[in-house]
């Protein structure tokens, strides 16, 4: 990458790094401890602690069988551990390792997220960090999804991740991260930028889940750049309990007919405190958005935001919040926000946030279940979003990771 | 001794039922006894109490009984919770049924039917009842009036209770259903029935009697202001009201 973008980078980062962010409790960073940030290394991730496979198993992450699976990138605080793509056509590797093959691999480099957003893309960026690549070569598609996994592990340590996904024109893409970590009650925060670009014609999936703990921080920062008839599709999971989380992904549907489609489902439980949104920008003739949120607290502080915005014509948006309170305390606050700046758009918002309806639960009991079985099943619904487009093992995926944290709600 | 045996022949025993709905007393000392394996049904005007009456022998929280007794299978349910008298075998068709997102008509066919590996059987089930494309849709969601009474009638095929409520299951139907419904409704009253050998009973309200041409019932009821002031043969008494009105039938209790 030429020096010069580099150092304006570092430059930018450099003054950033006492910048509040728009959203979120404000972490103090001088609170953690920066494990080193060393060279790749490529283990076999079967010998991984049956512990920490088990961790990652929980997020979608297969290790010992990964014959379903295309590709896997697994990073432990800030090394990367192993990389490995079984298909022609799919590249993983770590983002450091790009950055020394492709002379035009600044191109993709803050380009879709700002290096000084805020203090924690700026700490990305001061500490070198290291992530994910991931790329399709031209019209490649991945018949099997790409996992990676980014694994924090050291007490009280601040992971700073940065990846990279280039889906070139008429490419497909399917990808599963997991985030969780070893930790238990420690402390520990998690900073992961990543980069979209999704070029003409092609499609990526990109399903999350986090299972982190009650004392993590965790700040993602994600933009993605679609071009012309290129499709995004993002589902976020978050059910496990966790300090504070904070997200809010954007992106800008910059092409004719770009898609992007955000659907999350979160749970809050006692002592969680959950930020999550999602920012699309309608900026191509006719693109489209839907962003679905489907929020649960058993206790805890949900903040759940959606925003869509218009700014080409024959562009259409459809913004859906919903929210159910379990128990006696924890909040939902939706704030789904629209904005159109010129005529012939159409945005639209639904948004509800509640307790369970009793009418409902007299229903199923009608049928014999008991008050607690007619709450499990009518709860298992309202996380029951039926994804179009998602491919069926990745469904699967979704649906295994839903049921299995359900297990902890009753 | 001979009350305590005519309790033991009796499915339901409804003595004196007096019931509150929001304070306001809505049923004043109602009375009725079902046999095992027999079918009434209830006539009457707009506001007389009959839903009411089926929601108090369901259970549903709102219908407050002041006074009086249920006594089903000869156990006093009068204060048992809906799902133990949807377990003891009391089911109800709901006239208009919530929507519950993300649960299917499967799930709850699956719910009723209260076994694993039910697939065969919640397939023949809803073929039966024409609900097969229906079977992966949240349910009621988007139903047409048919259609909630087939998708009713097919989770009480699969809960298979053995008293079955039925609050106007003809009304809103149109001709090309009421033959099917009406053939649903008897095989869950009648002993043709994939699950079980017995006859059960009924329970059913209906205001045009169109119902009467599919189901053997032979125990009529008019209610009227909160109270049953008139007991005959059905179709006798369906053709006084179609003559005469419901004014007759109160000249029925004023002799
Ligand atoms: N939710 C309610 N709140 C107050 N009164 C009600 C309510 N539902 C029914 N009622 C009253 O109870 C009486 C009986 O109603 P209902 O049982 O629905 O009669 P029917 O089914 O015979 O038409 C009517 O006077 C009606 O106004
Ligand atoms: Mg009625």
């Amino acid at each position: 990458m030429p020096e010069k973008i580099n150092s304006s980078n570092l430059e930018k980062a450099r003054a950033a790094v006492n910048k509040r962010a728009a959203l979120g409790a404000d972490i103090d960073l001088n609170n953690y401890n920066s494990p080193a940030h060393e060279k790749p290394v490529n283990t076999d991730p079967s010998e991984l602690s049956a512990k920490d496979k088990e961790k990652m198993l929980a997020t979608g992450v297969i290790l010992d069988d990964p014959s379903q699976r295309m590709g896997t990138f697994i990073q432990i605080d800030n090394t990367p551990v192993h990389y490995s793509a079984k298909q022609d056509g799919v590249e993983v590797m770590a983002v450091s390792q790009a950055k020394e093959k492709y002379d035009w691999f600044g191109d993709y480099w803050w380009k879709a997220v700002s290096v000084d957003a805020d203090k924690y893309t700026a700490h990305v960026e001061l500490n070198e960090s290291n992530g994910y690549f991931i790329r399709t070569l031209p019209g490649a598609k991945t018949t099997f999804p790409i996992q990676a996994c980014l694994y924090l592990n050291k007490v009280g340590a601040i992971q700073d991740v940065h990846n990279i996904i280039i889906a070139e024109e008429g490419s497909e893409l399917h990808i599963i991260t997991g985030c969780t970590t070893s930790l238990h009650n420690e402390p520990g925060l998690h900073i992961g930028v990543s980069e979209f670009y999704i070029k003409k014609g092609a499609k990526v999936t990109f399903t999350m889940i986090h299972n982190w703990e009650p004392a993590v921080g965790v700040r993602p920062r994600t933009g993605v750049i679609i071009e012309d008839n290129g499709l995004l599709l993002n589902n976020y999971v978050a059910m496990k309990p966790v300090g504070s989380l904070q997200l809010n992904p954007s992106a800008y549907c910059n092409g004719e007919n770009a898609t992007a489609r955000f659907n999350s489902v979160l749970v809050a439980p006692s002592g969680s405190s959950m930020d999550v949104g999602s920012k699309v920008f309608l900026n191509g003739k006719g693109s489209k958005t839907e962003i679905i949120a489907r929020t649960i607290t058993t206790g805890g502080e949900i903040i759940s935001r959606g925003y869509m915005e218009g700014n080409a014509s024959d562009v259409k948006g459809h913004l859906e919040c919903r929210g159910l309170i379990l128990g006696d305390s924890g909040s939902i606050h939706a704030i789904p926000e629209l904005k159109g700046n010129l005529a012939g758009i159409d945005l639209s918002h639904e948004a509800a946030v509640g307790k369970i309806a009793e009418e409902e639960v007299e229903y199923l009991m009608s049928r014999g279940l008991d008050r607690d079985e007619a709450t499990s099943t009518i709860v298992r619904g309202f996380l029951n979003v039926d994804i179009e487009g998602l491919p069926p093992l990745l469904n699967d995926e979704l649906q295994k990771a839903i049921k299995d944290s359900e297990e902890d709600m009753f | 001794m001979d009350s305590e045996k005519a309790d033991k022949e009796m499915l339901l025993d409804i003595k004196d039922l007096v019931v509150s709905v929001d304070n306001k007393e809505i049923l004043h000392k109602v009375s009725l006894s079902i046999p095992y394996g027999e079918t009434q049904v209830i006539f009457g005007p707009n506001g007389g109490g009959k839903t009411t009456l089926l929601m108090t022998i369901m259970g549903f929280p709102r219908y407050q009984v002041a006074s009086g007794k249920i006594i089903f299978k000869g156990k006093d349910v009068t204060v048992m919770s809906v799902d133990e008298r949807a377990r003891l075998g009391i089911g109800i068709m709901f006239q208009r049924p919530p929507v519950v997102r993300g649960v299917k008509t499967r799930d709850m066919v699956a719910a009723c039917l209260k076994k694993d590996n039910g697939e065969e059987l919640i397939a023949e089930l809803a073929g039966k009842a024409n609900m097969t494309d229906f079977l992966s849709r949240d349910i009621n969601h988007g139903f047409s009036g048919g259609e909630i009474k087939r998708s009713e009638l097919l989770q009480l095929s699969a809960q298979s209770p053995n008293l079955v409520l039925l609050d106007e299951p003809e009304s809103g139907v149109d001709l090309e259903n009421i033959s099917l419904i009406g053939s649903l409704i008897n095989s869950l009253l009648g002993k043709v029935h994939p699950i079980r050998e017995r006859t059960n009973s009924g329970l059913v309200i209906t205001h045009t009697g169109h119902i009467l041409n599919y189901i053997n019932a032979r125990t009529g009821y008019v209610m009227f202001e909160g109270k049953i002031i008139c007991e005959g043969e059905p179709l006798d008494m369906l053709n006084t009201i179609k003559e005469k009105g419901y004014r007759e039938c109160v000249k029925c209790l004023r002799k």
